[in-house]
């Protein structure tokens, strides 16, 4: 059969091109944070069922580096394409608040939703999160431990 | 007579996956569905590439193996998009590549929702040889796979095909339903109909908290069902194939994902057996790279 695939290769760079020309909030952008305060009150009052589980923070802390780290930063001190998550504005969030933005993620801004992770998974990652030292007052990175 | 395997070359290609699989790192969290899609993306700037393969027992007629490659990008948080290259080997006849196929997914809403919609369009050029039975719709019944290598090569399709994904993912299970519409553009054909669902879970829905291969969680299992609906002129399941097909992925730390699918005809117009399987990796900042490549600043 006769194949004309000449514009494959061409939609796809369009894609990439579009991919890479998107707004991608940076570090700096304050207004990125904006998004936790329009979590709904009852969810941004919800506990976190694993905030007593000692071993939520390291099981977060696994799922950080291999869901979040690619965009936050392997430290979470953020990056070109997602902001830091030792901001202020994220450790004074609530658990509640950062549950429901991991699970709406904010698409126009380039967040995926995250509800594909179980439940739990995404609570563990909100232990990790608020372990982690806002940018203000620095300290080891709880996942340094299993580091050799 | 059968196409016989290169035995030394495949024991070297399957050795050489098997070390890559624990040596990369990185992971994938990756639903276990090979015909039903649910609602989440490609994250932004990962690329896929994806090996899939079908091995189909009909009731009457040769037997085949149907594979198809995939690379699937992110474009953005709510738009992915896909290629796809066919092929088949159908035994006692031939080989041949079957045609492209041109996928994208858009998510229709900006968070989630009790229900979560995403568009599938999709245009794919193959022939009457394609076997990969990657959706099945219409009035597809076995006998049209009967029809010999070489006569089924000449029909050349040029299709349009269109999905309502609607997927929800409840304490750890996901649902998903796929309405699919196809037409094909080669000649007055009517609008065809199909279905897909799909019910998954995965097997732990905590993370441990070491870095393992085993884990339950890297396990979800599901099952899905799908089959034709007829067309315009004749809507209903007269005349339709369906199939019950058990699935589960592995999803690997090293960022691969291995998936089976052992799948069942429910009537005398299916195939009587598909046994499926896939491999895929995800490059997560593929995007990024590419950028840096080319002296962007991502």
């Amino acid at each position: 059969m006769t194949v004309r695939a000449w514009p494959i290769p061409l939609l796809l760079a369009a894609g990439i091109v579009a991919a890479q020309t998107s707004s991608a909030p940076t570090t700096k952008d304050k207004s990125v944070y904006a998004e936790l305060a329009k979590a709904p009150r009852k969810a941004a009052a919800r506990h976190n069922p694993l905030e007593h589980d000692p071993d939520a923070v390291a099981a977060g802390g696994k799922l950080f580096a291999e869901h979040c780290a690619e965009c936050h930063g392997e430290m979470a001190e953020g990056g070109r394409k997602a902001p830091s998550l030792r901001a202020d504005e994220v450790q004074r969030a609530t658990p509640g608040a950062l549950f429901w933005l991991l699970t709406n993620g904010v698409v126009r801004r380039g967040m995926p939703v995250w509800s594909k992770l179980p439940e739990p998974q995404r609570w563990q990652l909100v232990s990790f999160i608020k372990s982690l030292a806002p940018a203000s007052q620095p300290k080891p990175n709880p996942m340094e431990k299993d580091q050799p | 007579m059968a196409p016989r395997l290169p035995v030394p070359q495949v024991l070297c290609f399957g050795i050489t996956v098997v070390v890559l699989l624990f040596a990369l790192p990185a992971q994938s969290q990756e639903s276990p569905y090979i015909v039903t899609y649910d609602h989440y993306l490609e994250e932004p700037g990962s690329l896929e590439v994806e090996y899939f393969s079908t091995f189909g027992t009909p009731r009457t007629g040769n037997d085949f193996h149907a594979f198809w490659a995939e690379l699937e990008y992110g474009a953005t948080a709510w738009w992915t998009t896909e290629v796809y290259l066919d092929g088949q080997t159908t035994f006692d006849d031939s080989t041949l590549f079957t045609g492209f196929r041109w996928e994208n997914r858009f998510r229709l809403l900006q968070r989630e929702h009790f229900i979560n919609p995403v568009l599938y369009i999709e245009y794919e050029q193959i022939s009457g040889a394609d076997k990969i039975l990657k959706e099945v719709e219409g009035h597809d019944v076995e006998a049209d796979y009967a029809v010999p290598n070489a006569v089924a090569r000449k029909e050349h399709d040029h299709e349009l095909e269109t999905k309502l994904l609607l997927s929800k993912t409840f304490n750890g299970w996901n649902i998903a339903e796929n309405t699919i519409a196809t037409k094909n553009v080669t000649g007055p054909n009517p609008w065809e109909f199909g279905y897909a669902i799909g019910v998954s879970r995965p097997l732990a829905l905590k993370a441990s908290a070491q870095r393992c291969n085993f884990c339950p969680e890297n396990f979800i299992a599901g099952i899905e069902m799908y089959g034709g609906l007829g067309d315009r002129h004749s809507f209903g399941l007269n005349n339709t194939s369906h199939y019950l097909a058990p699935v589960i992925a592995w999803n690997l730390p090293s960022d691969w994902t291995l998936r089976l699918s052992p799948g069942f005809g429910l009537n005398d117009n299916s195939h009587r057996f598909l046994l499926r399987w896939g491999v895929s990796r995800e490059f997560s900042g593929f995007g990024a790279a590419v950028a840096r490549l080319f002296g962007g600043r991502r």
